[in-house]
């Protein structure tokens, strides 16, 4: 087990490293020059010469990215022009924004965290729950509702969905406050009824492939042999269902639902563009329109490594569900 | 010929023979597994209902320029006319009427069916040339990393890990830009086919890990099978052995993952246009117009609607009918 998640670990780190130096050569590489998006038009020779040597750019690719990555694991010195010294996770300096990356991201993640951690309970209760249901009583009516449920949800857009959730509960019936965040610290209930109608578009279109999967599974599951021995030794049906079958059932659900779970931490772009609300994604895509360097290079070295920390995750619970895995 | 197996064949005709339904009631006739699915997605009715569906679809995205013709209306016409002082249509539903079907959009005035017609073309076009780039990488580096095995393997399973690692929109938000700066410089007047392809290109180099982590898994399993072993023993060559062995044994389920690889082209396209990258405003597309739409979900909401519907429409038709295939090409599986 400790060998086999070392492994893991190592090819992990080993892809991330990856990532890191090709987005940095990606965004090296961009044909414009990064310091003249940074300030446009009133800028004088000097201070151009000046900001692109605080950033670094006079110095050869691989020095730029050894001080990156440095930045990253002990902090460094980034001159007066850029706050001066940056505390350990240093993502380096937006000219953009005026602030540490990194304060930008503390700022940004808790959004994106609060509307993918609730969004994925929600869609993976209701998805699994759907399919266990239409497994279950296959051919009935509820299964025929589940499979147009996750059908038509699964051709749904999330765009489309937002905006008539939007129309009807904010404008229309205005039961709803216009999309935003609130931290949950400071007031749970503004921070929920701020950010539901996210959680509910995402929970809608997600839990509908989730259905779909999972009744797959499930009914392949009770087709087998020891479903029907459990049964015949005379087990409770929902002890053989919620113990037996449900766990055989799931191990491809936990698989698509880590990636899921972990590319959505990485920016819910489509999601905070269409609630107008300021997380991850709608900041990486404000990165890229202004040409901000380093916090592009920031979120996508987060969603990776969100992306990466899920698939180990997804090994280490398949371990814990399916003890044949643990042999290996 | 070539050595596959004959098992096709043999079971077509022990299930053709026990199905009272078909004509091979009658006696026992040979069919190939390529004539069963047939038969069984003709049988289906959701099948036939969406398949029917779908052909409308193409064939209204490749006549555009015939429909504009009969229609009289192009893209790009503006009705300010019909418009009132703040750049809203006149009229119910966002300006419904018989000259223009499914209304104008607010500010420009221009015709919005028109413009879905031909967002249509260009979304179908996209997805269908992006499911076939990547379909084809997909089997070749699934197949070689599936049958050589070994380091081969390890490297393509890595680039796989490493491709899914990267956050797909944002990348391609950086991308797009990029290239077409490399190619233009900053002031040249993008043409839409450029836009288009580097739309493809984006899609080409994000989308293929699917298809390839199937064809590997399928080629993994046949690999030690006694027709492939006897093919290697008579001296056939990779070229042969993948091509010629393998790939006519799998063509199934890549079938169906080519199927519903294209719904999920329309919907990344949509979703990159959403972004606000992807395509000009001058070539139209769905989630350009989701995009702008947007902006008057309040005081226009049929100018939401109308695409938004449109794409639905269009996403589940082939949804509904990449289901049947699988249904038809794998009687076994229970989705």
């Amino acid at each position: 087990m400790a060998r086999f998640l070392l492994k893991r670990l190592f090819s992990a780190t080993l892809t991330l490293f990856a990532v890191s130096v090709l987005t940095f050569l990606m965004f090296f590489a961009l044909p414009r020059d990064p310091v003249s998006s940074i300030c446009s038009k009133n800028c004088n020779p000097e201070r151009l010469e000046r900001v692109r040597d605080d950033l670094g750019l006079n110095d050869p690719l691989i020095s730029q990215y050894a001080g990156y990555m440095k930045g990253i694991v002990t902090g460094r010195d980034l001159g007066s022009a850029q706050g001066g010294r940056c505390d350990a996770p240093c993502l380096g300096w937006s000219y953009v924004t005026n602030e540490a990356v990194s304060d930008t991201i503390a700022r940004v993640l808790p959004v994106t965290l609060s509307i993918v951690i609730p969004a994925a309970i929600l869609w993976l209760l209701l998805g699994v729950g759907l399919g266990m249901v239409s497994a279950l009583r296959r051919g009935t009516w509820l299964d025929r509702l589940a499979i147009g449920f996750s059908l038509t949800g699964a051709s749904l857009q999330l765009y489309f969905v937002g905006a008539v959730l939007l129309l009807v509960f904010v404008y229309n019936l205005r039961l709803l406050p216009v999309p935003s965040y609130t931290s949950i610290f400071d007031n749970p209930a503004k921070w929920a009824s701020g950010l539901v109608l996210a959680w509910v578009a995402l929970a809608f279109l997600f839990s509908a492939i989730y259905a779909r999967l999972s009744r797959a599974q499930m009914l392949e599951t009770l087709s087998e042999d020891f479903v029907r021995t459990a049964r015949a030794k005379g087990l409770a049906k929902p002890k053989v269902y919620g113990r037996h079958a449900l766990r055989a059932a799931i191990t491809p659900v936990v698989t698509i639902a880590g990636l899921d779970v972990g590319g959505a931490l990485g920016g819910t772009v489509i999601t905070e563009t269409t609630f107008g609300i300021q997380g991850l994604g709608r900041t990486a895509v404000d990165a890229v329109r202004s040409g901000d360097l380093p916090t592009i290079m920031a979120t996508v070295l987060i969603a990776a490594v969100f992306v990466v920390l899920a698939n180990v995750l997804v090994d280490l619970l398949y371990a814990a569900i399916d003890p044949r895995v643990r042999l290996r | 010929m070539s050595l596959s197996p004959v098992e096709g064949v043999a079971l077509a005709e022990i299930e053709s023979g026990t199905d009272p339904v078909g004509p091979a009631a009658k006696g026992v006739v040979g069919r190939s597994p390529g004539q069963l699915a047939w038969l069984r997605l003709r049988r289906d009715r959701t099948a036939v209902v969406s398949g029917v569906l779908l052909i409308f679809f193409l064939l209204l995205g490749l006549s555009a320029p015939l429909i504009e013709m009969a229609y009289g209306i192009g893209p790009r016409e503006q009705f300010q006319n019909m418009l009132d002082g703040f750049g809203m249509p006149l009229g119910y539903a966002g300006g419904v009427s018989g000259e223009h079907w499914f209304g104008l959009e607010p500010n420009l005035g221009r015709d919005i069916f028109i413009r879905l017609i031909y967002g249509l073309r260009t979304s179908l076009f996209i997805a269908f040339a992006a499911a076939l780039i990547t379909a084809t990488i997909g089997i070749v580096l699934g197949a070689l990393a599936g049958y050589l095995g070994g380091w081969l393997d390890a490297v393509i399973n890595w680039i796989t890990d490493l491709t899914l690692a990267m956050p797909f929109l944002i990348i391609a938000l950086a991308l797009t830009p990029t290239i077409t700066l490399r190619f233009y410089g900053e002031r040249g007047q993008v043409s839409s086919a450029f836009g288009v392809g580097v739309l493809i290109a984006v899609f080409a180099i994000f989308g293929w890990t699917s298809t390839a982590r199937l064809v590997r898994g399928q080629v993994i399993a046949l690999r030690e099978r006694e027709f492939v072993e006897a093919a290697r023993a008579s001296g056939a060559g990779l070229g042969h052995m993948l091509f010629r062995q393998l790939l006519p044994n799998i063509w199934a389920p890549i079938l169906v993952s080519f199927s519903l690889a294209v719904p999920q082209f329309i919907t990344s396209e949509a979703a990159l246009s959403f972004i606000g990258v992807g395509l000009s405003d001058e070539t139209p597309s769905f989630g350009r117009m989701i995009y702008d739409s947007l902006d008057f979900l309040q005081t226009d909401p049929a100018y939401v609607f109308f695409p938004g519907i449109m794409i639905f429409a269009l996403v589940f038709a082939f949804n509904l009918f990449g289901d049947a295939l699988r249904d038809a090409l794998d009687p076994k599986s229970s989705r």
